[in-house]
């Protein structure tokens, strides 16, 4: 039996046009004409689709159409903000950034237009301090649940015993390396650069953040992550310099070079770093033994947010165990969340860059707060980036 | 009213909206830049009040970046001038009227999509899986385009080179046929017509499309960006650097003053050259 593409239709094309050509003479009703044609339900579909209806628990127009969000390269499950439209009716514009300093220098110039940010702990206290983010309405975040958040990884949340962000995913900051064109076995920060200074040379990247480049260059010497020291921070400067010449480019979105082989070794952060590896299994991802950046990112609504209520309703339906999970399983980084842990896919869980070993972990530095403002470390990395 | 003050009255009228828009958006956002950059860095970045040259005394510290815009953005202005001139020639001398409109246009169209995403078309290019691809195919292996000073000046040339084609093309387009067939009855040869001729009459055009493209290019920080990787850092760069990262915004201010006088200096040598020339050129013509 042969099948047409005309099987199942509500009617053909003839019978479609003689039913418009009677709409248009007035011998039947709009409602009639949507009815027999099956316009009216596909319309409705479309409309669904689209994400026209509204999500049960909101009232039509209540959260407007559209909300703009600010977080980092490769973060996020597309999917979730194509299901959060669906459900809701609004539109995710996503923009991303480079580094904390960007997000501040934004926010501090004012109508960003973000109504959700994605900040790193250590730049949360100064955000208050500066007044730029509003202190979280739990009420408003009902699938949040600090009893289930690992508060090694969320306390920087609070300010003053005010809830300020709450917590996306912890992570490290490390290195990614292509095994296949880097083959010497690589453990620390001073592979990392002496690489870049040599068989890498041309090939490798640093991000385009003082917390991270200047903070790696300043293990090289088994500095503090976060040092302010005048002599500390001139011996990094000095190293950064020496291997400007040498580095592929200064840039925190360094994924598409890994993935397309201009760069061999690259500064990475687990997320970026799990994702290359589950794709090309030849790039390895490393973490300094002397030691480096652990953090947690956390999601906060801006003073200024055109549209609040979106942003609640954006972040309690990011705070669902059962969307975390899918974010978790896109991105690559590990939850704070039990509840999320819980619902992880083993292979997940037993991942090394993931959940890397204790003796690894435990060199690891929070960034510290005075290095956001810091004007030592930014016109450092300025110096840097112009030399 | 005697018919001159009614002159006046409707010459000030007319230009009254120019002025309104230059004195908003030009004279007034210049003299914040100026009171920008006699103050300081505030404590968590921006600005706060001061009276100081300091920031002035600190433009060494970008002198590499200076540099960079002063080299490149010459060179890459003369690049466009000099691919810019034949294609003009032929657009506007040489190829059928009936086929001009059709060619005008399709240097016109890519203008219709973003420079951005004309650019980053070019990052794919020049990366790894471009062009260097093929060339590892033809055994030339490792071969870097990508983040270069001549990827940078590539994505120069590509993205301004209309820029530099119109005014040139214009200024031969109108230039009076009689005066190339006097030269030849003259015994001029084509060469000497061309360069004592179509040349120098077309320099207005030349000039205006180079002014045009070097003003730009003084300000570009996008193609450094993206085709530079943020190696090949253009003072563009380091403006954008200190008002979104180190939000040092006198410094930044006092960059960007500088910046204006650089260009100022440029444009009124580029304006001494073109009237010295075409008064010549006037001379020439009586």
């Amino acid at each position: 039996m042969s099948k047409s593409y005309r099987d199942g239709l509500p009617l053909s094309a003839r019978e479609f046009i003689d039913q418009l050509l009677r709409f248009r003479r007035g011998s039947i009703s709009r409602r009639h004409f949507l009815g027999v044609t099956g316009l009216g339900a596909a319309t409705a579909v479309l409309a669904s689709e689209l994400g026209l209806r509204p999500m049960p628990a909101y009232a039509a127009g209540e959260l407007g159409d559209r909300m703009s969000i600010a977080t980092w390269p490769n973060y996020h499950d597309p999917e979730t903000f194509v299901e959060f439209q669906t459900k809701t009716g609004v539109a995710v514009e996503v923009n991303v950034f480079g580094s904390n300093e960007e997000m501040l220098a934004k926010l501090q110039a004012g109508a960003s237009g973000w109504s959700l940010f994605v900040p790193t702990n250590y730049t949360i206290s100064t955000y208050r301090q500066l007044d730029l983010i509003d202190p979280l309405d739990v009420s408003k975040l009902p699938n949040y649940d600090a009893a289930a958040q690992n508060k090694r990884f969320t306390a920087e949340g609070e300010v003053n015993g005010v809830l300020c962000a709450v917590p996306k995913n912890w992570g490290t900051t490390g290195f990614a390396v292509n095994t296949e064109k880097l083959t010497k076995p690589m453990t620390s920060w001073k592979d990392f650069f002496d690489t870049a200074m040599t068989t890498g040379s041309g090939r490798a990247m640093v991000h385009d953040y003082q917390l991270t480049t200047i903070g790696n260059a300043l293990k090289y010497y088994g500095y503090s992550f976060n040092s302010l020291k005048p002599d500390e921070l001139a011996k990094a400067e000095e190293l950064l310099l020496k291997v400007k010449p040498h580095l592929f480019a200064i840039s925190s979105d360094y994924q598409p070079a890994m993935r397309s082989g201009d760069a061999w070794l690259t500064m990475c952060w687990t997320n970026d770093g799990a994702q290359l590896h589950r794709d090309i299994p030849a790039i390895d991802y490393v973490l300094g033994k002397e030691g480096g950046e652990i953090w947690t990112d956390f999601y906060a609504i801006p003073k200024d947010a055109p549209n609040k209520p979106a942003a609640y309703a954006l972040l309690n339906y990011l705070m669902d165990p059962k969307v975390a999970v899918q974010e978790h399983i896109a991105n690559g980084a590990p939850s704070t969340d039990a509840r999320v842990n819980a619902l992880l896919p083993k292979d997940l869980l037993d991942n090394p860059i993931l959940y890397p070993a204790a003796d690894l972990l435990a060199p690891l530095e929070f960034g510290a707060a005075a290095t956001l403002t810091d004007p030592a470390r930014a016109e450092l990395m300025a110096r840097f980036k112009s030399a | 009213m005697s018919s001159a003050a009614r002159k006046r009255l409707v010459t000030a009228l007319l230009l009254a909206p120019a002025a309104v828009w230059l004195l908003l958006f030009l004279v007034l956002p210049f003299v914040a830049i100026v009171v920008f950059s006699l103050g300081e860095r505030a404590p968590a970045g921006g600005y706060q009040p001061a009276l100081t040259l300091a920031q002035y005394a600190n433009l060494p510290a970008r002198a590499a970046a200076f540099w960079n815009t002063l080299v490149l953005a010459p060179a890459g202005a003369l690049a466009c001038l000099l691919i810019a001139y034949p294609v003009a020639y032929y657009l506007a001398i040489k190829v059928l009227p009936q086929r001009r409109l059709l060619l005008v246009a399709l240097i016109v169209i890519p203008f219709w999509t973003s420079l951005l995403i004309r650019t980053y078309a070019w990052m794919y290019i020049l990366g790894g899986r471009g062009i260097p691809a093929f060339l590892e195919l033809v055994g030339l292996p490792d071969v870097r385009l990508i983040n270069t000073p001549g990827a940078v000046l590539l994505g120069i040339v590509y993205g301004y080179l209309p820029l530099m084609i119109l005014p040139i093309y214009i200024s031969l387009e109108r230039l009076d046929r009689r005066l190339l067939e006097a030269s030849a009855d003259l015994g001029a040869t084509p060469f000497s017509t061309f360069f004592s001729v179509t040349l120098r009459l077309s320099l207005p055009g030349m000039m205006t499309g180079f002014s045009l493209v070097l003003i730009l290019l003084l300000g570009e920080y996008l193609i450094p960006t993206l085709l530079g990787g943020g190696k090949v850092f253009f003072i563009g760069n380091a403006l954008v650097d200190l008002f979104l990262q180190s939000r040092n915004w006198p410094f930044g201010s006092a960059i960007a003053v500088a910046l204006v006088g650089i260009a100022v200096v440029l444009l009124l040598a580029a304006n001494r050259i073109t009237a010295r020339l075409s008064g010549a050129r006037q001379v020439d013509l009586l």
